[in-house]
């Protein structure tokens, strides 16, 4: 077990560099290229054995994932924003295929106009591509979702592409404390990829990417869609056997059992927030702060965002009288996706609570503890409109 | 077993869904008889590829793979990495067989990207001139003055209004070993070529002209005729590039080649040529830069380059 | 190495497998493109000279080298397009209407 104070997206190179993937397709695009360009340094170093691809666009580094873990060996590439937008087409047909492919999203605005700061457009807007989404908000989570990701992925229950997403610069670039099982460690957690039902071998010669003609294509979309529905179960089984194997280090950067939310001071809570991303940090801050003067507040946190741990968010926030989106995502012409998620969730509920969406941080805005406490006097005074932007 | 100096095993089963006379089925099981039990085949959304594998039956029998339309290089790239991380490097054909629309045009950056990288692996366009899956539409191979639906003749239109894109030299400047121009009228030429090409070290490139019968109106039992007036005439010329050096194979001499007409006037995307008014003057333009074409591919080899 | 049996899946009365995949099996075969014909190829076997013209050219490759070397067509799959009728060098194929 290593300690070190590091970049968060260094830190998810040494977890790449752990779970070593056969084929590494990297192509910059700010602000995810520290973690190519570390991993680069690994396999310049001969750290880390896999064969890495400069590919020429971010597409050709989807699709170079795609031929590889086809081929049957474990893949990594990382992205953002114009770059996830330009892979789109691709990450529906990975998911289709059931290639268990795995990369990071450092999340950035979608131009135009152009912006290289922190929002969640870019992996919100793809959250039908059928791909798992996990949202970290530490360094130490970022850590350890890239390797529990593989695992979740390559299990043949699963056999779905995942993209743990962390916030640009307000995450990627920040240094925090971060502690790192040994190769040995991670090696006894995730073992070596064996291919479940794709390769490209002339001894077992396969077909892949056939035509689905309208009489086949529904019934193979519901195979795949029952499989990241199932993969609930799968997450929760991965997410605890890492709790248990691999314990809090560093108190506080990590929950102490992962699961696919975090429940935070929610037990006797009336106000909770929900959000996704590191802004949670700043907003567990707020609701310690609020604690001490006994307000009843808590957040909730959602860390797997696909599937949609629609029981689990229901169960944690059943007491609570006002919810609190955060959003940092727009659905233009609508009301914004986790807000209406939300009161989905809420419409069969006996007790429906208030729920309330705020827009906020687009395009890097900062997202401080004012503007937090601005939200909460908002809700509790109860001014507003039920969807609110806060610049 | 060897048929006219070919392996008679067949690797694409009968059965699949290619028009009558289809010049790129004929391509198919030229490639795959050159290419071998011992490969993977890539290939982009097209005509062969929907024709192929329509679920869930498949022509195939060697390991296939069809990911989206512009992408097969990139594919071809990730797989060819991972079989030199799983220490089978160069041990298996990697042949990527795709259409003119995914090469020439929509792939052609990632087409670019691969052959700079040079990862082991051999690209065979079977180029019938037009997006023929789609309904013929041009495409950046479509010859000039030909009517496809996105070019159609008309009163102000002459059909497509460019020349052909000149993907051969472009990989050839890319520094690949060797590029070739190959013809399925010309069976033991494109084997021999495509042989090379797949055992030749790096990305290696051949341009394998399919009629379409559909798409270029010609009656389906004409589709060899087609493609070898396509040579004869100079159309088409077959030339190989090998490590930077040109050798023209045929037609070699540019003043015996047989007028372009012949080959225009038997198909339907020209015959707007010919009625309701003979168009000498695109004719003789289009005989006129097949001439000097052929002239430059001579002096290219005459002067080693 | 992939346990073919374990990919399939029912949906719908409909059995598929996961992520679509088949076996390169050249399943294809099971649709008898023959019936596609207008026009038939008859070959005539006395000038056939078994130079395989015809089986190098058959876009469905479903020509056939015989035991006496010459060449002959499955019909079941024959579209008849003609081409082998077309490059025939001596002209053994003829080419007759399909009467139904």
């Amino acid at each position: 077990m290593k300690k070190d104070v590091i970049e968060a997206s260094h830190a998810i190179a040494e977890a790449v560099k752990l779970v070593k993937p056969g084929v590494v397709a990297a192509y910059p695009i700010t602000p995810q290229t520290h973690i190519v360009e570390r991993i680069s340094e690994f396999v310049a170093n001969g750290e880390l054995k896999s064969e890495y691809i400069r590919v020429e666009s971010e597409f050709s580094a989807i699709s170079a994932c795609l031929g590889a873990s086809a081929t049957g060996v474990r893949t990594y590439t990382s992205t953002s924003a114009q770059g996830l937008a330009l892979m789109f087409e691709i990450l529906y047909i990975v998911a289709g295929m059931r290639l268990p492919v795995c990369m990071t999203v450092a999340n950035r605005a979608m131009s135009a106009p152009i912006n290289i700061w922190n929002d969640h457009q870019d992996s919100i807007g793809v959250r039908d591509c059928g791909w798992i989404q996990f949202y970290a908000e530490t360094a130490q989570e970022a850590f350890d979702l890239t390797i529990m990701q593989y695992k979740i992925s390559e299990d043949k229950r699963v056999l779905t592409p995942s993209m743990v997403c962390i916030d640009g610069f307000t995450l990627s670039h920040l240094y925090e404390p971060v502690a790192m099982p040994s190769e040995e460690e991670i090696d006894a957690f995730l073992p070596e990829y064996t291919p479940y039902h794709a390769v490209l071998d002339p001894e077992e010669p396969l077909t892949l990417g056939p035509i689905g003609f309208p009489s086949h294509y529904m019934e193979l979309k519901k195979t795949q869609v029952d499989a990241i529905d199932n993969s609930i179960n799968v997450i929760k089984e991965v997410f605890h056997e890492f709790s248990k194997k691999f314990k809090v280090e560093i108190p506080g950067n990590r929950p102490e059992n992962y699961d696919v939310i975090e429940s935070y001071k929610l037990d006797d809570a009336e106000i909770a927030f929900v959000a996704l991303g590191s802004i949670c940090g700043t907003i567990k801050e707020f609701v310690d702060d609020l604690r001490k003067s006994d307000e009843k507040v808590g957040l909730l946190k959602v860390i797997c965002y696909r599937p949609f741990p629609m029981e689990d968010i229901l169960n944690s926030l059943k007491n609570i009288e006002k919810i609190i989106v955060l959003e940092k995502t727009v659905s233009p012409g609508a009301e914004p996706p986790l807000y209406t998620e939300l009161r989905s969730l809420f419409y069969e509920a006996l007790e429906k609570p208030e729920i309330r969406g705020f827009i906020v941080g687009l395009g890097g805005k900062d997202v401080n503890f004012e503007k937090i406490k601005k939200i909460y006097d908002m809700v509790k005074k109860g001014k507003g409109k039920k969807v609110e932007w806060v610049f | 077993m060897a048929i006219l100096g070919l392996p008679e095993e067949e690797f694409f089963s009968y059965g699949h869904r290619a028009c009558a006379g289809c010049g790129a089925a004929i391509a198919i099981r030229l490639i795959t008889k050159a290419a071998g039990k011992n490969s993977i085949i890539v290939e982009p959304t097209g005509c062969m590829e929907v024709t192929s594998t329509p679920y869930p039956e498949t022509s195939w029998k060697v390991p296939w793979i069809h990911g989206a339309f512009e992408n097969s290089a990139a594919i071809a790239s990730g797989i060819s990495e991972a079989l030199k991380y799983l220490g089978k490097a160069d041990k298996i054909n990697i042949v990527v067989i795709a259409g003119d629309g995914a090469s020439y045009d929509i792939g052609f950056g990632h087409l670019s990207g691969a052959f700079e990288r040079g990862h082991n692996f051999t690209y065979i366009c079977y180029d019938n001139e037009a997006y023929m899956n789609t309904g013929i539409q041009r495409s950046g191979s479509t010859p000039y003055a030909a009517s496809t639906t996105t070019s159609p003749a008309g009163k102000m239109s002459i059909g497509k209004a460019e020349w052909k894109k000149d993907i051969t030299h472009i990989l050839a400047a890319h520094g690949s070993r060797y590029v070739a121009t190959a013809s399925i009228a010309y069976p033991n030429d494109a084997f021999r070529k495509i042989k090379k090409a797949i055992e030749t070290k790096g990305p290696t490139f051949v341009n394998l002209f399919a009629t379409c019968p559909t798409g270029w109106r010609v009656p389906s039992e004409k589709s060899i005729e087609v493609a070898r007036l396509a040579v004869e005439t100079g159309v088409f010329p077959l030339y190989e590039i090998e490590n930077g050096k040109h050798k023209l194979n045929r037609p070699r001499d540019p003043d015996k080649l047989k007028p372009i007409e012949e080959y225009l006037k038997i198909q339907g995307r020209f015959k707007h040529l010919f009625k309701p008014k003979k168009r000498t003057d695109v004719i003789e333009e289009m005989q006129k830069r097949v001439k000097e074409n052929i002239e430059m591919l001579l002096r290219y080899e005459k002067y080693g380059l | 190495m992939i346990n073919f049996e374990s990919l399939k899946l029912k949906v719908n009365e409909k059995e598929v497998t996961i992520g679509a995949i088949l076996k390169s099996d050249g399943s294809t075969a099971k649709l008898k493109t023959g019936s596609w014909r207008v026009r038939r190829p008859v070959f005539n076997f006395e000038k056939c000279v078994g130079c395989g013209t015809c089986w190098v050219f058959c876009p469905e490759g479903c020509i056939k080298k015989r035991e006496d070397g010459k060449f002959e067509p499955d019909y079941d799959y024959c579209k008849g397009c003609g081409i082998c009728s077309e490059e025939c060098p001596v002209k053994a194929i003829e080419m007759v209407m399909e009467e139904r």
